[in-house]
């Protein structure tokens, strides 16, 4: 088994060549997120409900002014998510104007107060991306998919250890780091994660900026992990409801393994 | 083989049926008393897992054609819809799309073991060719299913992939514009993939069939590559000695499988894909889907895009006329300790340009890709070739009993 051995070593050693061989051209000054700790990642990962809310509360009155969030009001309600009340959820949706999909019977296209089957509207602001891209310079993105499409290169070998402790929060990490990362007090534009350090959005958050009524401290850093968080659920609401079915599908499955293997014992005894 | 048809009816209704369609006794004679060699490894189990691996792709993905809408406008939110308001519309999802993945790392295990064991060797030449087309059908599947979510890496790959027509020397931008169904990717371009995304799968499955039949006929091969030669020493039936052991084999394949579906599911997706397409924008780094990457760094580290293109397809193709590639009249890598190292080296080099394909070219990164893609060629046109000449084997055993059964019991039987 030597050659085999050797075989892995070389293996090993041609990634890494590999990897210098790319790695040397990149960029020096542009650091990694830093990976944070959330309540969700890993296979028992779960989201706190309080927070998930406050990332609501920050998302309603900062983020919204520019950017959309293409989710259902009604989604709110998920038990495994926000879990808002019918009620507040209700009386949530009841306080955005949403433009009605079929006109009226005199043929009007009309404005109505929202209900929890409605999307979020988009930013009054901006009814368009091109409305947004002439204010902005880039239009602010949809945030609905955010915390999945952003991410930063894990390299090698450290993508290999995520598919074991299954840590997908690549993409919140790197919401984290861009809310945090605007380090040049006189310039508002200038954030330390993005790529270049020039982006699009000015620092939106200040400490105080919003008013948390759990009595967690108004900080930039907490604003910033909990539109995160909230971020993550929208980008992905089952996420809870998969890591409950997909344990117990492992042990069924390990189970059945193991079950299979003694039978497999058993039929080959005469065979050998 | 002998040992087939041994199929008697049992019941009055069985026998006049039988007489009729002698179908219950192919299967018996395919899937029951089908002699398999006593000597057979996990690596054959990759058949069992593939055909499990076919039905789950193609029960998922009816399932999820009735939720998807193929246009360019409808596409990337009515895949939101499946994740969000379909009734485990994400667990539809993420095993078709996982399952994508794990169809191709068991069928590159099988075509692994194939090239170790020598089993694509006189009598099943045509058996592996049939394998080698199903492989290529696979990877036209795999593309065309990629492209439908519609974001921006489905959108760029899509045009990436279809350029490459463009190369062919004066009808190229006329093939390409045929593709696309105007003057680039777009909706046409979306919905035909989409027909042509459904189809495949069914003739994979009719390949599979003659896949399975040019099987039956030949016989399995071994890890010892002796053929059997007495069909009561060498052999055990395929139900149920193969049957449970496959079986085994495929639980703990589905618990790998599981882990993903349920733990990492975005693991190998790329994060620029849950971006909408935006034919305006062009991703800063366009990568294929793991299972393509080495066949795209050979692309990309062939400065002529003709060329380029032109090697892409002989790495596919080469494939195909492996039977007589290698002149070695032994089968099993276990007997040919100088094939053992270069097949190791061939290994190590698609392993190598996977991962090159994956990162952003460079002049050391093409330099390398380079030396890899010089790996590939080199391994399927030169050594295999001249190694069959040159190299010095080890005894193969007289017989498939020989090799595994005790002396002693071998004797007594």
């Amino acid at each position: 088994m030597n050659r085999f051995k050797a075989s892995f070593l070389a293996l090993a050693l041609l990634v890494t060549g590999a990897q210098l061989a790319v790695a040397q051209d990149a960029a020096e000054d542009q650091p990694k997120p830093a990976r944070q700790s959330w309540s969700f990642s890993g296979v028992f990962g779960k989201f706190d409900q309080a927070q998930l809310q406050r990332g609501f509360q920050v998302y309603k009155e900062v983020c919204s002014n520019c950017h959309r969030l293409s989710i259902a009001f009604r989604t709110l309600e998920n038990e495994n998510g926000p879990g808002f009340s019918e009620e507040q959820v209700k009386a949530l949706a009841a306080s955005y104007n949403v433009t009605n999909d079929e006109p009226n019977d005199s043929g009007k296209i009309f404005q109505r107060p929202g209900t929890p089957a409605d999307l979020f509207p988009p930013p009054e602001a901006f009814p368009n991306d091109q409305a947004a891209a002439a204010a902005m310079g880039k239009a602010p993105p949809d945030m609905w998919l955010l915390a999945k499409s952003r991410k930063y290169e894990r390299g090698f070998p450290w993508f290999v250890f995520d598919v074991f402790d299954a840590y997908q929060e690549v993409g919140t990490d790197y919401i984290y780091a861009i809310l945090t990362g605007y380090t040049h007090k006189d310039d508002p534009q200038w954030n330390l994660y993005y790529p270049g350090h020039k982006i699009a959005m000015p620092n939106p958050l200040q400490d105080g900026g919003v008013k948390y009524t759990d009595g967690t401290p108004a900080t930039t850093q907490n604003y910033a992990r909990d539109v995160a968080a909230f971020l993550s659920w929208t980008a992905e609401p089952s996420q809870t409801e998969r890591k409950n079915i997909g344990f117990r599908a492992i042990v069924f499955l390990l189970v059945l393994s193991a079950l299979m293997y003694m039978v497999k014992k058993r039929v080959w005894a005469d065979a050998h | 083989m002998d040992g087939h048809s041994t199929y008697v009816p049992k019941s009055a209704i069985a026998r006049w049926f039988e007489a009729r369609l002698p179908i219950v006794g192919l299967v018996h004679s395919s899937f029951v008393s089908y002699p398999v060699p006593r000597n057979l490894n996990y690596f054959w189990t990759f058949g069992a897992i593939l055909s499990f691996m076919l039905i789950i792709q193609i029960i998922t993905g009816v399932i999820l054609a009735m939720h998807y809408v193929p246009s360019a406008a409808m596409a990337f939110v009515s895949v939101e819809h499946i994740m969000r308001d379909v009734n485990y519309g994400w667990l539809i999802r993420y095993l078709h799309s996982n399952g994508a993945s794990f169809f191709f790392l068991a069928v590159y295990m099988h075509i692994f073991r194939g090239m170790y064991y020598g089993s694509y060797k006189n009598p099943r030449e045509v058996l592996w060719i049939l394998g080698v087309i199903i492989y290529v059908l696979m990877m036209a599947t795999a593309f065309m299913g990629y492209v439908l979510p519609w974001g921006q890496m489905s959108f760029a790959g899509a045009t990436v992939i279809t350029n490459l027509f463009t190369a062919i020397p004066l009808v190229g931008t006329g093939v390409a514009h045929w593709l696309w169904g105007g003057y680039a990717v777009g909706d046409p371009t979306l919905n035909r993939f989409f027909a042509l995304h459904y189809l495949l799968p069914f003739m994979i499955v009719g390949v599979v069939v003659l896949h399975v039949w040019a099987l039956h006929v030949v016989g399995q091969n071994n890890p010892d590559g002796v053929e059997v030669k007495d069909v009561k020493r060498d052999t055990v039936a395929f139900t149920p000695y193969a049957t449970i052991k496959d079986m085994f084999a495929v639980c703990v394949f589905f618990v790998f499988y599981a882990w993903f579906v349920f733990f990492i599911p975005n693991y190998l997706l790329d994060a620029d894909n849950f971006n909408p397409a935006n034919p305006l924008v062009t991703p800063s780094h366009i990568v294929p889907e793991w299972y393509l990457l080495p066949f795209y760094a050979i692309l990309r580290a062939i400065p002529n895009k003709l060329m380029g293109v032109v090697a892409l397809a002989l790495a596919m193709a080469l494939l195909a006329f492996l039977p007589w590639l290698d002149t070695s009249p032994i089968r099993s890598g276990k007997y040919r300790p100088m094939f053992r190292f270069f097949f190791w080296i061939f290994v190590i080099c698609c392993v190598g340009l996977g991962y090159l394909g994956s990162q952003e070219v460079t002049d050391s990164a093409t330099l390398v890709a380079r030396i890899l893609s010089l790996g590939y060629f080199g391994y399927l046109i030169v050594v295999l070739p001249v190694l069959g000449l040159v190299e010095k084997t080890k005894p193969v055993p007289v017989s498939i009993a020989d090799a595994v059964l005790p002396p002693s019991a071998a004797a007594a039987e």
